[in-house]
């Protein structure tokens, strides 16, 4: 057993009385989890202290705060990681998620944000015709590649880190915008078109993100949703022809570069290499290219200050040790119509395969 | 039409079906064969028309889910492809990669989203149904968790699909909402239980937390340890070693834990090690992060401490198969409904089925059945009587122990006395610490005096919920004087068909639930003996 102290932050709008902080002692084994900790506060001290939660596993969706600022959920949080996050002698701080109006201490009210902005992305498969008797033939990599959206647990954690929210609350947001993503990447639906020119034409939409990478970083499914942004993106103006006034092809492409490069996402090269179509030799610089990048540019700073881009994350950017297998996985898939890297699968696709049978050759 | 859930409905504990969905769709296979492996897991305590209608209607079931937008896997020419799973005779489990129950809820919230015409009651709690004076049913008082106002719905027809009951055990794989209240509710308006002793615990758990480590880790050649670093497994199945059926491997395992084999903490280890690590990482990967975040334990370098845990009640609230229970109008579908298609032990994936299949046909029934009758009035003073007892609640000054406790206590002898090995002493024995809980449960005070997402209050209630199902499941035990199935008293080591080859119902009656019987309706096959 260990001592740790969650310091909350309390609310109760029967009170009168505006929010407060109040420190909590805990103790328990290091690998448990931040929602333990506040379980153990209800279970102990003051069972009025109020957090959604029902899974205890990362898999409802429910248990979405921010832990010493950074949105995550409290059930897989492990609460020696955070209390090291916090500082040596100083308390985890755990408040509600942002972005959305808080009811209660640490409940906030995701019908007037979150599940407002599903519904915008009207979430619901509208196919073409009546459906076939059996079942839709489809790519198998179709479904595997919306599956990664679909892992979606809707806990808007994402939603409470989103800076362009934070500027922006009109925006569709990044969860609403992954759940798009589900419906345009599968086969079955028959309004593609229709929807990606709805949402590229909105200007809270596809191209109000700002490419902060907040929501790839605090998701706890890894949906990443800005990658499902960045597929909307691409799909909107190389199948569609869709405007894209604000250059958004081109930061794509430089976007994949970069990780076909390096595995994962190498904030500082983002930038130039969007504007040179993806290499920085090749780069020749439009006025209008000038001109975005100049206006992106607070966005990186805003990342710097944030933390988000640390400074020696731009300068040693530590490829992946399986990076044979994500520039694998890309080539597969680029030799492949319509299939787009999804970070959900890892491994090849044989090996997908295999897995799947063994997890499932049980019962759970 | 409305839906009522005490979550919002994405949260509900379906999402944690992670393996898959059975359906007998590939041309090769039969829903003869797909009933006869549930009626054979069910150690033939299954009532075999109704499963013959899961088992026939499952295939078009899985079509509608996917022309609904379910993600299903698929094969090469880019149709529905099945995997593998335990106790069944062919590849008959369809599949959304490791979150199949999360696809499922989620693409039938889309549905619910797109019709608007069914009223939804997001993070509403239904603390009791209301019956009419000519004893239908006629609605339900609810509280709406957001502001605490509490409301009296009426219907022509309710439909309880509440879930399972998992929370009385500690620990559980199951979810905390997963406290019986739909089980219980129905319990007290009258509708009686079916088979409540009939509980599974799973092989493999967490110890202390109780999340679920799948069977995969054993299906790719994980091994089970005692403390003294024998493979147990020789000694109880020599030929299927640790891919014995479940009951089994649980009962080896509880057996070296209670002969002192076990660790210190009340369990034994799971390596997984002995699998090439490139493959945990390829096969495993919601085990390895199972590990890493909930037990602080690297899979791939160390073994794993496990027990036998609780997972799914197979009892629950007796219906037709038409989902109708003992009162007229009321309905129940899903985990906490017994229809009965699970018997005395539930084949992997076969629950998600049983919870489509008979909630829709719930569903179409009650539809039917209440269209063109009038709309009941339920008796107000039902909701004058819930408003007072949780205001009770709300003001009493704490004399006594916390609620937390309560059910701590309630866990810990449910999980001890009623697990994997029974015997009438141990039952007794529990059966009156839930008693005595039952007395205590009524003077417990809380300490949210508010309205607005008073979670403190609705702990109480749960409470009462699972009490009442913790009784009629150790009522059923002690009844049920034989072994079947996931019910092994070591009095009664054997399965006695002669007397026991039927189902117990338990109706609430006062003080103790009156004890009768039903019997398994048999269409095509016969008990034989169950080997594996
Ligand atoms: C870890 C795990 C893995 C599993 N894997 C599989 C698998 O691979 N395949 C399979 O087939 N099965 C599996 N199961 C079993 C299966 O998930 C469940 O049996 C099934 O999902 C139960 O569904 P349900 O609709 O009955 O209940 P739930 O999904 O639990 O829904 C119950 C609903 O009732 C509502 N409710 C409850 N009480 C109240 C109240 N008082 N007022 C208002 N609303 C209320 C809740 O809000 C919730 O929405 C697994 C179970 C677990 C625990
Ligand atoms: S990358 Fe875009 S969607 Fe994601 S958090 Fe940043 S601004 Fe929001
Ligand atoms: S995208 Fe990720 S962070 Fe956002 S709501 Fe979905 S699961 Fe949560
Ligand atoms: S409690 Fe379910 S996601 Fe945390």
């Amino acid at each position: 057993m260990s001592d740790f102290t969650l310091k909350i932050r309390r609310y109760d709008p029967e009170s009168g009385e505006p929010a407060f902080w109040h420190e909590y002692p805990v103790d328990l084994p290091p690998e448990r989890s931040v929602l333990d900790g506040i379980l153990q506060i209800k279970d102990r001290e003051d069972a009025s202290l109020a957090i959604r939660c029902s899974c205890r596993a990362a898999i409802c969706g429910s248990c979405g705060v921010r832990i010493n600022g950074k949105s995550a959920l409290a059930c897989n949080t492990r609460i020696s990681d955070a209390a090291r996050r916090a500082g040596p002698g100083k308390p985890i701080v755990v408040e509600p998620m942002g972005n959305m109006p808080v009811l209660k201490d640490l409940i906030v009210d995701m019908d007037a944000v979150h599940w407002k902005k599903i519904m915008r992305v009207v979430p619901w498969l509208l196919p073409a015709g009546e459906p076939p008797e059996r079942e839709y033939t489809v790519p198998a990599e179709a479904m595997i590649d919306v599956t990664q959206s679909m892992a979606c647990i809707q806990c808007g954690v994402c939603v409470s880190a989103c800076l362009s929210l934070e500027v922006d609350p009109q925006f569709v947001g990044p969860a609403a915008l992954a759940k798009a993503y589900r419906f345009v990447g599968d086969p079955r639906d028959g309004q593609t078109e229709e929807r990606l020119r709805d949402l590229a034409e909105d200007p809270h939409g596809i191209y109000d993100c700002t490419h902060c990478f907040a929501c790839i970083e605090v998701c706890p499914k890894d949906v990443a949703p800005m990658s499902q942004i960045m597929r909307l993106r691409r799909r909107a103006t190389g199948d569609f022809e869709i405007k894209d006034s604000n250059n958004g092809y081109g930061h794509e492409r430089g976007f994949v570069n970069i990780i076909e490069r390096w595995g994962t996402l190498h904030e500082a090269q983002v930038l130039p290499r969007s504007f040179g179509e993806g290499s920085f030799v090749k780069g020749q610089v439009k006025p209008s290219a000038v001109k975005q990048l100049a206006e992106t540019l607070p966005t990186a700073l805003r990342g710097l200050r944030s933390g988000k881009v640390t400074p020696k994350k731009v300068i040693v950017h530590p490829k992946l040790p399986d990076q044979a297998r994500v520039r694998k996985v890309m080539h597969t898939i680029e030799s492949k119509p319509r299939l787009e890297l999804n970070l959900y699968i890892v491994g090849d696709n044989s090996g997908e395969e295999q897995g799947a049978m063994a997890e499932g050759s049980q019962e759970l | 039409m409305g839906i009522i859930s005490k979550v919002h409905p994405v949260r509900s504990h379906s999402n944690a079906a992670q393996g898959g969905i059975n359906a007998a769709l590939q041309p090769e296979d039969s829903w003869e064969s797909h009933a006869y492996d549930t009626v054979k897991g069910s150690d033939f305590l299954g009532d075999q028309d109704a499963i013959e209608i899961m088992c026939r209607e499952a295939p078009e079931e899985i079509l509608h889910l996917e022309h609904l937008g379910v993600t299903f896997h698929r094969n090469e020419e880019g149709q529905l492809g099945t995997r593998a799973f335990g106790g069944a005779s062919a590849a008959r489990t369809y599949y959304v990669a490791d979150i199949t129950g999360q696809a499922i809820l989620h693409v039938l919230y889309e549905q619910l989203m797109k019709h608007e015409e069914v009223e939804r009651f997001e993070e509403w709690f239904t603390t009791a149904l209301v019956k009419d004076d000519a004893g239908r049913i006629a609605g339900a008082v609810t509280r709406n968790i957001r502001d605490g106002s509490l409301e009296l719905f009426s219907a022509r027809a309710v439909i309880v699909a509440t879930g399972g009951n998992g929370q009385l055990f500690s620990p559980t794989t199951n979810a905390l909402i997963c406290t019986g209240d739909g089980i219980a509710m129905a319990y007290r308006a009258g509708a009686p239980l079916m088979d409540m002793e009939m509980v599974q615990y799973h092989p493999t758990t967490l110890a202390g937390l109780g999340l679920l480590i799948t069977e995969g880790a054993r299906g790719e050649g994980a091994h089970l340890y005692n403390a003294q670093g024998e493979r147990f497994m020789e000694k109880y199945a020599p030929n299927k070693m640790e891919l014995a059926s479940r009951d089994v491997v649980s009962r080896a395992e509880q057996t070296e834990i209670d002969e002192g084999r076990g660790f210190p903490d009340g369990t034994v280890a799971l390596d997984i090690t002995v699998v090439p690590r490139k493959r945990i990482h390829e096969a495993l990967r919601e085990i390895v992060n199972v590990g890493r975040d909930f037990a602080g334990v690297d899979i791939t370098r160390e073994p794993i401490h496990i027990k036998p845990g609780n997972h799914y009640v197979m009892g629950g609230v007796k219906t037709d198969i038409n989902g109708q229970t003992g009162v007229p109008g009321l309905y129940a579908a899903g985990e906490c409904a017994c229809i009965s298609v699970h018997g005395g032990n539930r084949l992997g994936a076969n629950s998600l089925l049983d919870t489509l299949i008979f909630g829709r046909r719930s569903g179409q029934h009650a539809a039917a059945s209440g269209r063109g009758l009038p709309v009941p009035e339920p008796a107000k003073a039902e909701l004058a009587a819930e408003r007072e007892m949780i205001d009770s609640i709300v003001s009493r000054e704490r004399s006594g122990r916390r609620v937390s406790e309560l059910k701590a206590e309630m866990g810990a002898v449910m999980d001890k006395d009623c697990s994997v090995f029974r015997d009438e002493g141990r039952l007794q024995g529990a059966l009156e610490v839930i008693k005595r809980l039952q007395e205590e449960v009524t003077t417990v005070a809380v300490d949210d005096k508010g309205s607005v997402f008073n979670q403190d209050v609705l702990g109480v209630l749960e409470l009462q919920f699972m009490l009442d199902n913790a009784e009629c499941t150790l009522v059923g035990a002690l009844e049920r004087r034989e072994s079947r199935g996931a019910q092994f008293r070591t009095d009664f080591p054997e399965r006695n068909d002669g007397e026991w080859l039927k189902h117990i119902n338990l109706t609430a009656n006062g003080d103790v639930p009156a004890v009768s019987f039903s019997e398994v309706t048999m269409t095509q096959w016969q008990p034989e003996e169950r080997k594996y």
